[in-house]
Order: structure tokens, then sequence, then C-alpha cells
């Protein structure tokens, strides 16, 4: 009689996530196409439900008539301006708030009380304070970017390693020395994650102020077009605003990936 | 120069507010050019004490001061610690001219100086990796490299090879003796290990647990270059024997005792 085997299997395998690259484009893809055939159908009017395929002649036509680039690019400016504002004071206060105990003392309870309101319904104020132009809309965008890029950075600088501040003080490092050489190369990773939330609220709030005071602007566009029952315009906007929003992420990811070589992964 | 430690005491103050006294009266001297070890059971304030020369942490009284003609340009003491605490974010390169940056040294010089000790600590070639993509026994020539790079008056190691596996701690306490019989740079080794310290030393002191206090000092008489074959000789198993011998009732109640709250070296 032979001797029985009882060979080891490794038994994990339904715990393994394969990447299904393919997958992705094709949900994607097949989403779009439901929705061209959809449309072709006749079954939803055309008014409610545009076509893919209309969507992006209606772009085409726009991008060449001009139109297309006043709008985009009023709302460039808003998001640049107000972005840039928001994120550098987001990361001086949470750079000093996070070091300098006293301004943790100050600054702590006041962010504590302002960060949960909505920043757009400070938007009459800032109309009140700044004037119907470009000011009021840029500063609610920062705003809106000043919070959560204050926050993390908080958090990031409260996360530097004692060990290598210790460190850098006992190579002859001060004050300023520690805070430019440890504490914000620690703190990068958080400040990276704070704009890429930074930036998604920045365009909410940015469409939200371009509906309510604005006379361009992809937000303006989109309402405009709603209210003339130009879906295909409507949704050509908000094409747009999915592609800002896209771009956005992979042009931070990418500028991570530069900025933060060190990181292990 | 010469480091004297003079009447050198520490109390920390405890969770539940009570006094723990970690260093009792701790007096004794480095001289120019001396290895000297200082060995005792854990959470003997070993680790405390180096600190304190370091000027990382305050004395509760006495205090450490430095003899002897002063050379501009170096700091008293640099420090090699045991888990390396090298700034990922930098480069070998960058690492080890941390400290001959906060020195203030020019940039061409820096760049010989840190090449120089980059050579001597066996890193050439390995100039612009990040501290993760190198080992822990690479790591840490890093953080050797960046301490003897500023030629302090006094390089502070603690349990520098701690971390490290057995082969690569034979390896490296080697290393550090070749290093220092080719730049005769003064040492305070901080260890547990008794065959570490009889191995490299000039003279260990012998520490008593908590309150730390100077057991006795112990002259190591082994003719140098030292090597392995030594392990075998009278004079090193007979200082070993005395070593142990003088700490061996120390360690035996720290580790029934099992408290090691207030500090961990």
């Amino acid at each position: 009689m032979g001797v029985e085997r009882y060979v080891v299997e490794d038994r994990t395998a339904f715990l393994q996530r394969p990447d299904h690259r393919t997958v992705r484009v094709v949900a994607l893809l097949g989403l779009v196409v439901l929705w061209e055939l959809i449309t072709r159908t006749g079954l939803v009017s055309s008014l409610f439900l545009p076509s893919p395929l209309g969507v992006l002649a209606e772009g085409w036509d726009m991008a060449r008539s001009g139109q297309l680039v006043v709008h985009l690019l009023r709302s460039l400016e808003r998001l640049a301006w107000g972005f840039a504002v928001g994120a550098l004071a987001g990361i001086g206060v949470g750079v000093s708030v996070g070091f300098f105990s006293l301004a943790d003392a100050v600054v702590q309870p006041i962010i504590a009380a302002t960060f949960p309101i909505p920043k757009i319904a400070l938007l009459p104020l800032l109309i009140l304070w700044l004037g119907i132009g470009e000011a009021s809309k840029v500063a609610v965008v920062a705003l809106g970017v000043f919070f959560p890029m204050a926050i993390n950075t908080y958090a990031g600088v409260r996360q530097a390693d004692p060990l290598l501040i210790r460190a850098a003080v006992s190579f002859g490092a001060g004050r300023f020395g520690v805070i430019r050489k440890v504490i914000l190369p620690s703190a990068l990773p958080m400040v990276f994650a704070g704009l890429k939330l930074g930036a998604g609220i920045a365009l909410l709030l940015l469409v939200a102020a371009e509906q309510i005071a604005a006379d361009a602007g992809i937000g303006f566009l989109i309402l405009q077009s709603g209210n003339l029952m130009e879906t295909t315009k409507l949704m050509v906007g908000i094409v747009v605003l999915s592609l800002l929003g896209v771009l956005s992420h992979w042009g931070l990811a990418g500028l991570e990936r530069a900025v933060i070589r060190w990181r292990h992964t | 120069m010469r480091v004297v430690v003079d009447r050198l005491s520490k109390s920390f103050t405890d969770r539940r507010g009570r006094s723990v006294v970690a260093l009792g009266q701790v007096h004794f001297a480095v001289e120019p050019q001396e290895f000297v070890a200082l060995l005792g059971p854990s959470g003997c304030g070993k680790s405390t004490l180096l600190s304190i020369i370091a000027g990382l942490l305050p004395a509760t009284a006495g205090r450490v001061y430095f003899e002897g003609e002063r050379r501009e340009g170096r700091p008293m003491a640099a420090m090699v610690f045991q888990e390396f605490a090298l700034f990922p974010w930098r480069t070998v390169r960058g690492n080890v001219e941390f400290g001959l940056e906060e020195v203030g040294v020019s940039g061409l010089e820096r760049n010989e100086r840190a090449r120089h000790y980059l050579d001597m600590t066996g890193l050439a070639g390995f100039e612009s990796k990040y501290p993760h993509q190198l080992s822990g026994g690479m790591r840490q020539r890093v953080g050797i490299a960046r301490a003897l790079a500023v030629e302090p008056a006094v390089l502070l190691l603690d349990e520098p090879f701690s971390a490290l596996d057995a082969q690569t701690r034979a390896l490296m306490m080697e290393e550090l003796l070749a290093i220092w019989t080719r730049t005769r740079q003064s040492i305070l080794y901080v260890t547990h290990n008794i065959q570490e310290a009889v191995f490299m030393a000039d003279r260990v002191i012998v520490l008593s647990r908590r309150p730390g206090e100077v057991l006795d000092t112990v002259p190591i008489r082994l003719p140098r270059p030292r090597g392995e074959h030594q392990q075998g000789d009278p004079a090193f198993i007979q200082a070993s024997d005395r070593i142990w011998g003088l700490i061996k009732s120390q360690a035996q109640a720290a580790l029934l005792e099992g408290d090691t709250a207030a500090e961990g070296g």
C-alpha cells in the first residue's frame, strides 16, 4: 500500500485583490456607451439627457467660438488665487500653531469655532466687505482651502519625530533651523494631503460662488444654461468641472511624487 | 579637549507626580583621544547622562564642562543615536553635511569634508541614496559619518549598534575601532554589553542601576590594535569578569523590578 500525500495549498488565494486594470477602463467606457445608447433609442428626451457625442460636439463648438475659454479662464483665475492664498496662509498658520505653544493657545480655539461654518454662508458678508467683484469669490475659495490646509499642516508638524528634532538640535540647529530642516519636511506628506482635500473644496466653493454672484465662469455657465434649458451646454460645464477635478488631483499627486522622493513606498 | 562630568545628578517627576532620581552623583572625565565606555544595566540612566552631555536635557544639579583650547568651528559634542535618527528626506551626503551646515562650513569645504568622512566610513558610492534604501549597518555608518564630520571635542555614541544583527555589530565595532585609531577622536561609548565595552575601550566606567552612580572604573590593559583573537586573552576575561561581578546583582534587581518607566537605556 502506498503512502498517502497531502500537499499543502495556499489557502489565502481568496484574500487576494488583483488590480483588474482593463475592467477599470471598460467600466467607465461602458457607462458612456450605455448613456449614448439610451439617448439614441429616444426613450429619454435630449432636453433631459443629451447624448455624450452631442455634449462632445457642443463642447468642441464652444471651445472654437472662444465661449468656453472665457468662462474657463475666469474660473481658473479665481481658483488659482483662492487656492494659492488659502494654501499659503494655511501652511503658515499650521506651522506656527504646531510649533509655538503661544500661537496654539491663541489660534486653536478660533479655528475650532470658525471651522464648522459652511464657507459659502459667508459669501454675502464677503460681498459686503469686498464688493461683488473677483475679491469676494477669491476670498471664499481661499477660506475653504485655508482650513483643511491649516489643520493638516498642524497635524503634520505635531507628528514630526521628536528623535529627529533632537538629532537636529544636537548638531546645532536652532528654532528656525529645526522648523526649516526637520518640521517642514516631515509635515510635507500631510501638507499634500491637505492640498488634495483643499482642491476639491475649492472647486465646490468656486461653482457655488459663481452661481450666486458672477457674470462669467463655469458655475455661471451651468446656471445660465439651465435657466435657458440648454441642457447640452450645461453638461459641457459639468464635464469641464469633472476634468478640472481629476486634473488637479493628478497634478498634485505628480507634484507630491516629485517633491517627496524620499518616501518609502 | 577634556570633558568633565562634575557631580552631575538628574531627577524626573513621574506620571504620578513622584520624584524619581535617575542619576545620583556622577563624576568622571574623558581625556583627549581617549576611548571610554560607559556601561550599566538597563534603567541606570546612561542615555540620560549622554543627553545631558550633548546639551539635549538639563541637569538637576552639577554640570558638564569642557576644558582646553577651543578650536574654531568645532562643536563640543556630536551624537550617534541608537535608532540612527537620520533625516529621511536627505540623501547620505545631505545627512553627513547637516552638522557642517549648522556649524557654518562653506559649501566647498563642506563637500570636501563630507567626502573625506564618507570614504572613511565606507560610504563612497552611496552618497545619493536615501536612508530607507540602506541596510541598518549602512544607516549607522551614515550616523557615524555625520557625527565625525563636525570633528567634535567628544563623540558620543548611545548604544549605536544595538539595533543591528550580531554579525553586522561585530563588523561595525571593528570599523569604529579602526576609525578611532586613525582619528584619535575622543569617544564616550554607552553600552550595556560587557564584551563590547572591553573590546573597544581604554577604560570602562561602570554605573549602578537607578539612581545611576559610578560603581567603579575598570582600565582595560589590552594591546592595540585590538582584534577578535583577544577575546580569549586572560586580560580580556579578567576585565569582563570584574565588570560582570560589579553589575550582576544590579542587573538581577533590575530584572525583578521590571520597572523601566522612567527611562529606556
